[in-house]
């Protein structure tokens, strides 16, 4: 019987012939962690005797969630790290390099790999064909140390898309359809893999962010075939060799097939406190917004930027509505400079801050007052994520994020495109 | 075999619930950590429970972040075991990573305050206040494995690798 392309990966890096339902362990092509869930995996990896780690060149450590750090805790954990890396020969990303999941695309996940990360939005490198999921501190530091961990091969949910997307709806719609549609716990343990006709139209950026979100609706990983546009992007980033093809098998078993029409999606919003809380923006029309981040591992990509830029070029935000933008990458940065993206955003009101994860886990850069709303272009909106348990939290599309911040409510980007 | 008391939770109790991100700063302090678990959705909480009490909740519990932060200091502050009706993948797996029984079962037949045995190598749950008895679902046995060691750390240290069975 043919194979998933999660059953294909597990079993590559297992040598087992993995099926879903399966225990198998895996080798693990990258390992990395960030900085608030690190620490936690340095004391593991200490505690459970460890002193080297299997594959130096492909344990990562990062520092984007709280950086640069807003205090003194902080501040240490971060040291711990450095020490760390050091030690095992671990690379290091440093405050203002960027998101981890961004760097993992842009530099080191492949088609085929297995890769981990101590975040949950490690799915994202989904989107150039990795088997990539996330875990908690302790499963990495053994991973780091072993160069292998457990799975259990998931079931696989089929995603086939097909149509064009329209006007003013983008990746970021297409997934929070989806997961209003199948709920918070509607993948839980699966893989959701996307095929269909709509694939070659979806640059990296927009299956990242798809990827990026598929934990939302509780799955393991989110996995997009490997084709030209993954070709393209890995070229692009210098690691063409890193490139193979892959698709599932045509006759692999699939527990659900969901099909979309992208061609009949408009803009959507996930009201708080839930991701799966979804409307079309058309019914929030109206509420008034006090912040907008444009930013994070969902939404801070140059295509984001770009859509923000063409929208906010020659207006200016609303008085009463603040606007932070934070590009997910040095790379990205440096690219919406040169593109005269980020002098538009500047000039439109926006205060810019560095790479790295800024308003979204609400330990600074953007925490919300009591009672405040914001519309963030990031991927969750859970009581509290914002560093404020008394404010609402809004997730949409750049598009939406940047007609927002115009108008101080909630607006439909086709108003202003 | 666990005896406590059930606090009740309903569905879908993120990890910002349990450890807000606002509280990083404390995530290498793991004992004043522990203090604020739950606290947006029940302030209450720590100072009501007791050792070995358990934390009942509905569907997918554990949404969210992969911070281990979440069920260390949920079993830091004595919740001796959480019983849901679905748990979230990473938490699932981190829970029995860090020793934190997680139990899989009909929690609607359960109230706040009643008072329960687990049999964790059997899987069932007696609820003595109201003398029904509820089956859970059966874990992978790799898991019962890193759970019966005490978690992932306890386990590595005595067979220095995965032993599948
Ligand atoms: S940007 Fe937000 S969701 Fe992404 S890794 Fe950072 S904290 Fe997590």
């Amino acid at each position: 019987m043919g194979k998933t392309l999660a059953e294909k990966i597990l079993s590559w890096n297992s040598g087992e012939d993995a099926q879903a339902g399966d225990i198998v362990i895996a080798r693990v092509d990258l390992a990395f962690i960030q900085d608030t869930t690190g620490p936690l995996t340095v004391r593991q990896f200490r505690a459970s005797g460890f002193q080297r780690v299997a594959n130096p060149g492909r344990t990562v450590v990062f520092l984007d969630h709280a950086a640069p750090s807003p205090n003194r805790e902080l501040a240490n954990d971060h040291r711990l790290l450095r020490q760390f890396a050091h030690q095992v020969g671990a690379q290091l990303f440093e405050v203002g390099e960027g998101i981890c999941h961004q760097l993992v695309a842009e530099r080191f996940a492949s088609p085929g790999e297995v890769v981990v990360g101590a975040d949950s939005h490690s799915v994202t490198a989904g989107g150039l064909g990795a088997f990539a999921t996330g875990m908690g501190s302790t499963d990495v530091a053994v991973a780091m140390a072993l160069g292998k961990t457990w799975f259990r091969v998931p079931e696989s949910f089929r995603v086939c898309l097909r149509g064009d997307f329209p006007r003013g709806v983008y990746a970021k719609d297409l997934i929070l359809h989806l997961i209003g549609s199948i709920g918070a716990d509607g993948a839980t343990y699966r893989a959701l893999e996307f095929t269909g006709e709509t694939l070659s139209k979806m640059s990296i950026s927009d299956r990242l962010t798809v990827a990026n979100m598929v934990v939302e609706a509780g799955a393991k990983v989110g996995l997009f075939p490997s084709d030209e546009v993954t070709k393209g992007y890995l070229e692009e980033h210098g690691r063409g060799q890193g490139y193979r093809p892959l698709a599932a098998d045509p006759d692999a078993s699939y527990e659900r097939t969901i099909e979309v029409d992208v061609a009949g999606l408009e803009p959507m919003i996930a009201k708080p406190h839930a991701v799966d809380n979804t409307a079309p923006v058309q019914e929030l029309r109206g509420t008034k917004v006090h912040q907008v981040f444009i930013g994070t591992c969902t939404g801070g990509r140059l295509e984001d930027l770009a859509v923000a830029a063409s929208i906010l070029r020659g207006r200016r935000r609303h008085p009463d509505t603040r606007l932070i933008v934070g590009p997910a990458s040095t790379s990205i940065l440096i690219q919406a400079m040169n593109a005269g993206y980020l002098e538009t955003l500047v000039e439109a009101g926006a205060g810019v801050v560095p790479p790295g994860c800024a308003a979204c886990l609400g330990v600074h850069q953007g925490v919300l007052g009591d009672g405040e709303t914001c519309v963030s272009t990031g991927n969750r909106n859970f009581r509290g994520r914002m560093g404020n348990p008394e404010a609402f939290i809004y997730l949409a599309s750049p598009a939406t994020a940047a007609a927002t911040a115009l108008a101080g409510e909630v607006a439909d980007p086709r108003g202003f495109l | 075999m666990l005896k406590g008391k059930a606090f009740k939770f309903g569905d879908d109790i993120s990890t910002d619930d349990i450890v807000p991100g606002r509280l990083a700063p404390l995530r290498s302090n793991l004992p004043e950590l522990a203090k604020h678990v739950l606290e947006d959705l029940r302030p209450d909480f720590v100072s009501r429970l007791s050792p070995g009490d358990f934390l009942v909740a509905g569907k997918n519990f554990g949404l969210g972040s992969s911070r281990e932060h979440a069920p260390l200091s949920l079993k830091m502050a004595g919740v001796g075991a959480v019983l849901a009706k679905s748990a979230a993948r990473i938490f699932f797996r981190n829970a029995i990573n860090v020793g934190l029984p997680l139990l899989i079962c009909d929690t609607d037949a359960i109230d706040e305050g009643d008072e329960l045995e687990v049999d964790l190598a059997s899987g069932k749950v007696h609820n003595m206040t109201k003398g029904t008895q509820l089956a859970s679902g059966r874990m992978a046995e790799v898991m019962l494995r890193i759970l019966e060691e005490g978690g992932l750390v306890e386990y590595i240290k005595k067979y220095g690798d995965f032993e599948l069975p």
